[in-house]
């Protein structure tokens, strides 16, 4: 054993994957999570882009790596403050304990952002319209799947770049993973309702990803999903609880206006509200976009303004899965490096 | 750590608006179509609230509607504008109470213009100097005359002898809310609850026990639009703007529609009787339209005024059936008489029996 603690924030996928790669150097690890189970969000997910694999597969493959190994886990626990004392770092978690570490990795990933800000689209104002996120737990049910008000959806709409790409909203950079996703839930839904419409408003697709492109030219080609270029204007419910469109397709040049029983709104990443407590504790410079500015975004990525604080994943920036394990061990090398160096 | 950006909810969005001191500005078109609710606010403003509003008989059109016609050139506007802020300053007030949505809007984007020019305002200085020998500062609040209603809507209430209930049933009356489109779509942030759900009107309603209707054409122009309806061979374009929203609002049995522009509240009372006239179409019950007040002609029933010196006789679509639902009385002989008792005579009332 190293006899150096590194204690990790955040038992998403990072902090799992930089939990294993760590242990296996025989690093002391503490693995904080605020919630009462590992996973973050790829637990709550059903199937993942591109494949559609089940993501359980994905998840509990990285829980099985750090299960049974000399790994500390506290689950229902936060973190409220970070301090440095001269090398060490104390962090005082909710349960007023406090513990030492050598170093620290911030892997609390992204939030959602909050869709009823963009109040055009009816988020939490009308019942059939929802997220992505509400989107999973339809499919998560056993049941046939029905739009919030119980019925069965004839005609879906997806709306891409809600609270992305949009200086209204406050966030200029791209989520990246909204494109995709939104092709992958309408193939899922196509493939349970086959007889539905679909339709995708989008700005510009961002397929930047493996079998990605291949996945968007499979929902038009063998699924006959819709793909419109232009931003929706406005969601009204109707008197039926059926959502009224107001579009413009910008290919057309031409104002559209469609009714559809469910609005699905793509919505973005934001940098987590428990990262941003952790950051403000620990004094550590966020970017412009609101997720961390670390040390250099091309030779020191996953190196905080703190020595001895690193990120990984979804923290930094929009990231897949296989992005955010890469990511992960990336940063567990840096930790490496940066306890064999400090001694 | 970086500035944390402020996002927010608009709809939660409350802007500034002054207490008292009130100068008004009136608007060019209400006085004709809805004659008693400017009088009405400053009736409310004075006797009922207690507040200070100033009515300058010297004050003038803000040239909206030329200018939205193309009519009257920019420089022009914004000199008549700067006009009326002399007036404000003379008078020693700095809070603008504007009575027109047109002119509220219009107020808004001159001074957005010399927010960001101010080489541009201080040749409208100068240029108003030299004409007029006169002086201005810049108001230290703009208000629409419906922000102040809103402000004050829960003092309203509390001296208020009516709610918005169906007297009958017990049930809250349910109301359509139209905001005209230059309150708050040019500049969110000049609006109460921004541009997507204004509550300025709705908060009206709310307070006073009323249900707001949420329709799918809610935010749907009335089709005034200025052309539309300024240029005769385009008309048609105006009322089918008005239709839309008719047919969108009809499933939801609306029991009144109110509005807080000069422009919206006219054609939605009287483009009813075009469609009426050229589809045999009717919208409210019984065959009768569905009656549209302004926000003062609802606060004033609120509070009690008689709708006859509300001037509610002027409306296309009668409200007779409105005010016996809200438990309002009276005196059917006094419609058609004016103060001093003349006859001011009937209008002719629509007949749709040939109608299909």
């Amino acid at each position: 054993m190293q006899n150096k603690t590194v204690a990790i924030i955040g038992g998403g996928i990072a902090g799992m994957q930089a939990a294993s790669v760590l242990n296996r150097m025989n690093y002391n690890i503490l693995l904080i999570e605020k919630k009462d189970k590992l996973g973050g969000h790829v637990g709550e997910w059903t199937y993942l882009f591109p494949t559609l694999r089940p993501a359980i597969e994905v998840s509990s493959n990285i829980i099985k790596e750090i299960k049974d190994k000399k790994i500390d886990i506290k689950l229902n626990t936060l973190v409220k403050n970070i301090e440095k004392d001269k090398k060490n770092f104390r962090i005082i978690l909710s349960d007023e304990s406090t513990i030492t570490a050598d170093a620290v990795l911030l892997s609390t990933g992204f939030d959602l952002f909050d869709a009823s800000i963009k109040e055009e689209y009816g988020y939490g104002i009308y019942k059939n319209v929802i997220t992505q996120a509400d989107l999973e737990k339809i499919f998560a049910k056993p049941t046939k799947i029905s739009n919030p008000c119980g019925k069965i959806p004839s005609r879906i709409g997806f709306v891409h770049c809600v609270g992305s790409r949009d200086e209204k909203s406050g966030n200029l950079y791209c989520s990246k993973l909204c494109c995709v996703t939104a092709v992958k839930q309408a193939i899922e839904l196509k493939k349970h309702l086959p007889e539905s419409e679909i339709f995708c408003f989008y700005m510009d697709m961002r397929m930047g990803g493996p079998l990605y492109e291949e996945l968007y030219l499979e929902a038009q080609l063998k699924y006959g999903i819709h793909f419109i270029r232009g931003r929706v204007s406005e969601a009204s419910e109707k008197i039926d609880n059926s959502v009224q469109l107001k579009v413009e397709d910008t290919l057309t040049g031409r104002p559209l206006k469609m009714t559809v029983d469910m609005l699905v709104l793509m919505a973005g990443m934001v940098m987590s509200e428990t990262g941003k407590q952790l950051v403000k504790s620990a004094n550590i410079k966020l970017s412009e976009s609101g997720f961390i500015a670390t040390q250099d975004m091309h030779i020191k990525n996953n190196l905080s303004s703190m020595p001895g604080i690193f990120v990984a994943g979804t923290i930094n920036s929009p990231m897949s899965i296989s992005e955010t394990l890469a990511d992960a061990k990336s940063a567990a090398f840096e930790i490496i490096k940066y306890l064999e160096e400090s001694n | 750590m970086e500035k944390e950006k402020k996002i927010f909810k608009w709809r939660e969005y409350q802007k500034e608006i002054a207490d008292d001191h009130y100068f008004y500005v009136r608007s060019c078109i209400r006085q004709n179509f809805f004659p008693g609710s400017e009088t009405a606010f400053l009736n409310i403003l004075r006797n009922d609230l207690k507040k200070d509003v100033f009515d300058d008989p010297n004050h003038t059109t803000c040239t909206g509607i030329g200018y939205h016609t193309d009519i009257v050139p920019i420089e022009t506007t914004m000199t008549v504008i700067a006009r009326q802020f002399a007036l404000m300053t003379e008078a020693g007030y700095e809070n603008l109470a504007v009575s027109c949505v047109t002119s509220f809007g219009l107020y808004s984007e001159i001074l957005d213009i010399w927010h960001h020019f101010p080489d541009v305002l201080a040749k409208v200085r100068e240029n108003l100097y030299k004409a007029t020998g006169r002086k201005f500062e810049i108001p230290k609040n703009l208000a629409h005359t419906s922000d102040i209603i809103y402000k004050f809507r829960n003092e309203i209430a509390e001296k208020g002898k009516y709610r918005l209930i169906n007297s009958s049933t017990g049930q809250p009356l349910k109301v359509v809310e139209h905001i005209g489109c230059h309150y708050s779509k040019m500049f969110p942030e000049k609006g109460v609850g921004g541009a997507e759900f204004p509550k300025v009107l709705s908060g009206m309603i709310e307070s006073w026990g009323g249900n707001v209707i949420d329709y799918p054409e809610r935010r749907h122009c009335c089709g005034f639009g200025f052309r539309q309806y300024v240029v005769q061979a385009n008309r048609g374009y105006s009322v089918s703007n008005s239709k839309k929203k008719f047919d969108s609002m009809e499933p939801y049995n609306p029991d009144f529609i109110v509005a807080n522009c000069p422009g919206c509240t006219m054609f939605l009372d009287k483009w009813q009787y075009t469609i009426a006239e050229l589809d045999g179409k009717t919208y409210g019950e019984n065959g009768q339209g569905i009656p549209v007040l302004t926000y003062e002609e609802m606060a004033g029933l609120i509070l009690g005024y008689d709708p006859w010196d509300l001037g509610m006789q002027m409306h296309q679509v009668q409200v007779e059936p409105l005010l016996d639902k809200l438990g309002i009385k009276y005196d059917p002989q006094l419609k058609y008489k004016g103060k001093n008792n003349i006859d001011l005579g009937q209008p002719y009332k629509p007949d749709y029996s040939y109608a299909k």
